[in-house]
C-alpha cells in the first residue's frame, strides 16, 4: 500500500536554540533525510505538530518566514508536558514534526496594500513568519506598521528582531509593555495592546490589520479596529484551538462548521463571524 | 446484487468454512450480562435473542487504541517504525447489524475526508461485514429516522435475513461478499422469491431528518442544550458505544528508550477535549459539549461530509448512567 502514515512525522535536528523571554525558546530545525528536505514546502500561516519522542505532539505555527529556505522555527513556552520535553532539548538532538497543515495569509491579495500587525505575549510567533515574508518582499506592499505587546519587557520575544525592525526606515515598529512591566530604561509604550492601538491609529485606509493574541487581547483589539474605519474583511487573526491531528479528523477543533486546523488558523473577520465567539 | 437461498445446514456449513479459511470472524457473544462482539470459532457461541450489542462493531475499523508507529530512541538518533498494513488480519464480521454496518461510511468520511488515514483504510480493506437484518427493535430504536431501515444494505458485503425455517435469504452486495460466498458456494441456493419485508421489525420513523436539520442550524444560541444536559455527567458513554464517533487523541507510551505513538478512543463530552494549556476552554460547560455532540452528529457532518454523525443504533440512550435519550431530545428540538 502506497498512501502515507498522515501521522508519521518527519525527524528533525535542533540546529540552534535561542532563549526569547523566561520559558521560552525558538528552535531552528533541519530535515535529516535530504530528499523531505528537498520536497519540504510551505506558506505564511501554516503550522505543525511538533513532537518530543517520550512526551508527545503539541501544535505551533511556524515561525520562520517561507522566503528563508533550508529550516523551519518554532517558539514555544515551557508549559506543558510536550512543551517541557522540547525545552529540556539541545542543540544536535532530535525532534519530530508533521507539516505544514492549515491554510495560508493571502500575502498575494494583499500587494499593493498597507499592512498593521498587531500581536500580544507568545502571539507574536505566528506573525513573525507572515512578517518577515511581507519585509522580505518589501516593494510589494506600503506602509508596514508592527505593534507588539507583552506583559513586561522581559516578556517580550525576539528581542534583536524587535530592535531590527525598530531600526529599519520602512517599518513603523511600536513596542508596548502593559503597565507596571516596564523598566527604568524603557523606552518604548506603557499601556494596554487595543490602547496603543487606538493611540497608534493607523488609517483603515488601503489596509489589512493582522492581529494575534490571547483572546482578551482579541476581544478589545477588534472593536478599537472597527473605530478606526477596518471593515471585517480588513481585519485577519490566527486561532490555535487546541488540536491533535492537525488534519481535520480527532475532532478536538471543530468550532461550529469549521476546523480550525483545515479552514484555518487564518481567518478573516469576516469569516469569524460565521463561527460561533464563545468556542475559539 | 445478487439474491440466494440458504439453509439453516448450510449457514452452519458456511460459517465453518469462514472459520477454517484462516479468517478472524467476530460475532456477538453472550458474555456475562452483556452482548459482545467476540472472537468466535463455531456458530454455537454466536448469540441469539438480542437487540443490540453494547458496543458497537466500529472497533474492528478503528480500534480503542491503535499504535499509529513506534520509535527508538538511541545516542540522540530517533529511529522509526511505521505502522504496517500487512500486520491486519482478515477479518469476518458475523451478525452485524444494519445499523453498525452503515456505521463504517460516516466512519470512513471523518478520517478520510482530508487526507487518505492508511490505518482506518487498511482495517477497512481487512474486512467483511455479513450483517443481520433485524426482526427486533426496542424504544430507543430509530435506524428509519436517521436514512437507515431494519434491511438497510449500506456496509454490508453480505446481508441475511432469517427465516422462519432457520434457513436465511442472503443478498451479496459487494464483491467482498462475493469472495465469502466462494468459500461455500454449493449451499447458496436458488432465491425462493421471499418477501424479505414480511420479516424485518416495523419501525415507524420518529422524526424528519431534514426538520432536526433546519431547526439545529439556528438553534446554536438556544436554551434547550442546558435544559437537556443538565443531568449530563460528561462520562462519555455515548461517544464510546457509539458507531460513527471517532474523536480521538494521541497519546505517548514510552518504555525506557522505546516508545509508541498511540491514537486512542475520546470523546467531546469531556472536559479535557478541548482545554487549552493556557486555561482557557472553549467548551467549558457540559451544556456545550452536548449541544457540540448533537450538532457535530446532525448538522456539521451533514454539511462538510454529506453523511449524518448517526445511524439510530440507540446505543448511547441505552447506555446513558443518568438516562438522556438522544431520541427524545432531538424529537423535542424537530417539534420546537
Amino acid at each position: 500500500m502506497s498512501e502515507k502514515n498522515t501521522y508519521l512525522p518527519y525527524l528533525m535536528t535542533i540546529d540552534k536554540v535561542t532563549k526569547e523571554a523566561p520559558g521560552v525558546k525558538t528552535f531552528r530545525l533541519k530535515f535529516q533525510d535530504e530528499a523531505e528536505a528537498e520536497a519540504f514546502e510551505f506558506k505564511a500561516g501554516q503550522f505543525g505538530e511538533y513532537s518530543a519522542f517520550g512526551e508527545g505532539e503539541s501544535t505551533f505555527c511556524i515561525a520562520s518566514s517561507p522566503t528563508r529556505k533550508g529550516y523551519i522555527e518554532c517558539t514555544f513556552r515551557d508549559t506543558g508536558r510536550v512543551t517541557s520535553g522540547l525545552s529540556s532539548l539541545e542543540e544536535g538532538s532530535t525532534m519530530g514534526f508533521r507539516g505544514p497543515y492549515g491554510n495560508v495569509f493571502p500575502l498575494d491579495e494583499w500587494k499593493g496594500k498597507n499592512l498593521v500587525f498587531i500581536a500580544g505575549g507568545i502571539a507574536l510567533p505566528p506573525m513573525r513568519c507572515v512578517i518577515w515574508n511581507a519585509l522580505d518582499l518589501r516593494e510589494n506592499f506600503k506602509d508596514i506598521t508592527i505593534i507588539y505587546g507583552a506583559k513586561s519587557v522581559n516578556d517580550l520575544v525576539y528581542k534583536s528582531e524587535l530592535k531590527e525592525w525598530s531600526e529599519r526606515p520602512d517599518v513603523n515598529m511600536v513596542t508596548t509593555v502593559d503597565p507596571g512591566g516596564e523598566t527604568s530604561d524603557w523606552k518604548g509604550e506603557i499601556g494596554f495592546v487595543p490602547t496603543i492601538v487606538d493611540k497608534v491609529a493607523p488609517s483603515a485606509e488601503n489596509t489589512i490589520a493582522i492581529v494575534c493574541g490571547p483572546p482578551i487581547m482579541i476581544k478589545f483589539t477588534f472593536p478599537v479596529l472597527e473605530k478606526l474605519g477596518f471593515r471585517d474583511d480588513q481585519v485577519y487573526t490566527t486561532l490555535e484551538n487546541r488540536m491533535k491531528c492537525g488534519v481535520g479528523k480527532c475532532g478536538r477543533c471543530n468550532v461550529g462548521k469549521l476546523y480550525i486546523c483545515k479552514d484555518g488558523p487564518v481567518f478573516s473577520k469576516e469569516e469569524l463571524n460565521l463561527i460561533p465567539a464563545e468556542e475559539y | 446484487m445478487e439474491t440466494k437461498y440458504i439453509s439453516k445446514s448450510g449457514i452452519e456449513q458456511w460459517f465453518k468454512s469462514i472459520v477454517d479459511s484462516g479468517k478472524r470472524v467476530y460475532a456477538p457473544v453472550n458474555s456475562r450480562d452483556q452482548i459482545e462482539f467476540k472472537r468466535v470459532k463455531n456458530l454455537s457461541e454466536v448469540a441469539d435473542e438480542y437487540v443490540q450489542t453494547t458496543q458497537s462493531i466500529k472497533a474492528s475499523v478503528y480500534p480503542k487504541a491503535e499504535v499509529l508507529f513506534s520509535y527508538e530512541k538511541e545516542h540522540g538518533k530517533v529511529h522509526l517504525t511505521d505502522f504496517n498494513p500487512d500486520s491486519i488480519p482478515e477479518t469476518v464480521l458475523w451478525k452485524v447489524h444494519p445499523c453498525d454496518a452503515a456505521g463504517f461510511k460516516p466512519l470512513s468520511a471523518i478520517f478520510n475526508w482530508d487526507s487518505p488515514d492508511k490505518l482506518h483504510n487498511a482495517h477497512v480493506q481487512k474486512t467483511s461485514v455479513i450483517s443481520f437484518s433485524c426482526a427486533m427493535a426496542d424504544e430507543s430504536c430509530f435506524c428509519t429516522s436517521v436514512n437507515g431501515s431494519p434491511g438497510n444494505l449500506a456496509g454490508s458485503d453480505i446481508q441475511l435475513t432469517m427465516l422462519p425455517d432457520g434457513g436465511a435469504i442472503a443478498e451479496i452486495v459487494t464483491p467482498k461478499g462475493e469472495a465469502l460466498v466462494a468459500l461455500s458456494p454449493t449451499v447458496f441456493e436458488a432465491d425462493k422469491g421471499e418477501d424479505k419485508t414480511k420479516y424485518l421489525v416495523d419501525l415507524p420513523a420518529r422524526f424528519s431528518l431534514e426538520e432536526v436539520n433546519a431547526k439545529l442550524n439556528k438553534a446554536f444560541n438556544s436554551t434547550v442544550w442546558k435544559e437537556q444536559s443538565e443531568r449530563c455527567i460528561g462520562c462519555g458513554a455515548c461517544a464510546f458505544v457509539c458507531p460513527t464517533c471517532a474523536c480521538f487523541d494521541i497519546q505517548e507510551d514510552v518504555h525506557g528508550s522505546t516508545g509508541r505513538r498511540i491514537r486512542c478512543w475520546d470523546a467531546c463530552g469531556f472536559g479535557l477535549f478541548t482545554l487549552h494549556t493556557s486555561g482557557h476552554n472553549p467548551r467549558e460547560h457540559q451544556s456545550q459539549r452536548w449541544r457540540q455532540r448533537l450538532l457535530h452528529k446532525f448538522s456539521y457532518m451533514p454539511a462538510r461530509l454529506n453523511v449524518v454523525g448517526c445511524t439510530g443504533c440507540g446505543r448511547c440512550s441505552r447506555a446513558c448512567p443518568v438516562d438522556m435519550n438522544i431520541l427524545e431530545h432531538i424529537t423535542s428540538i424537530a417539534e420546537q
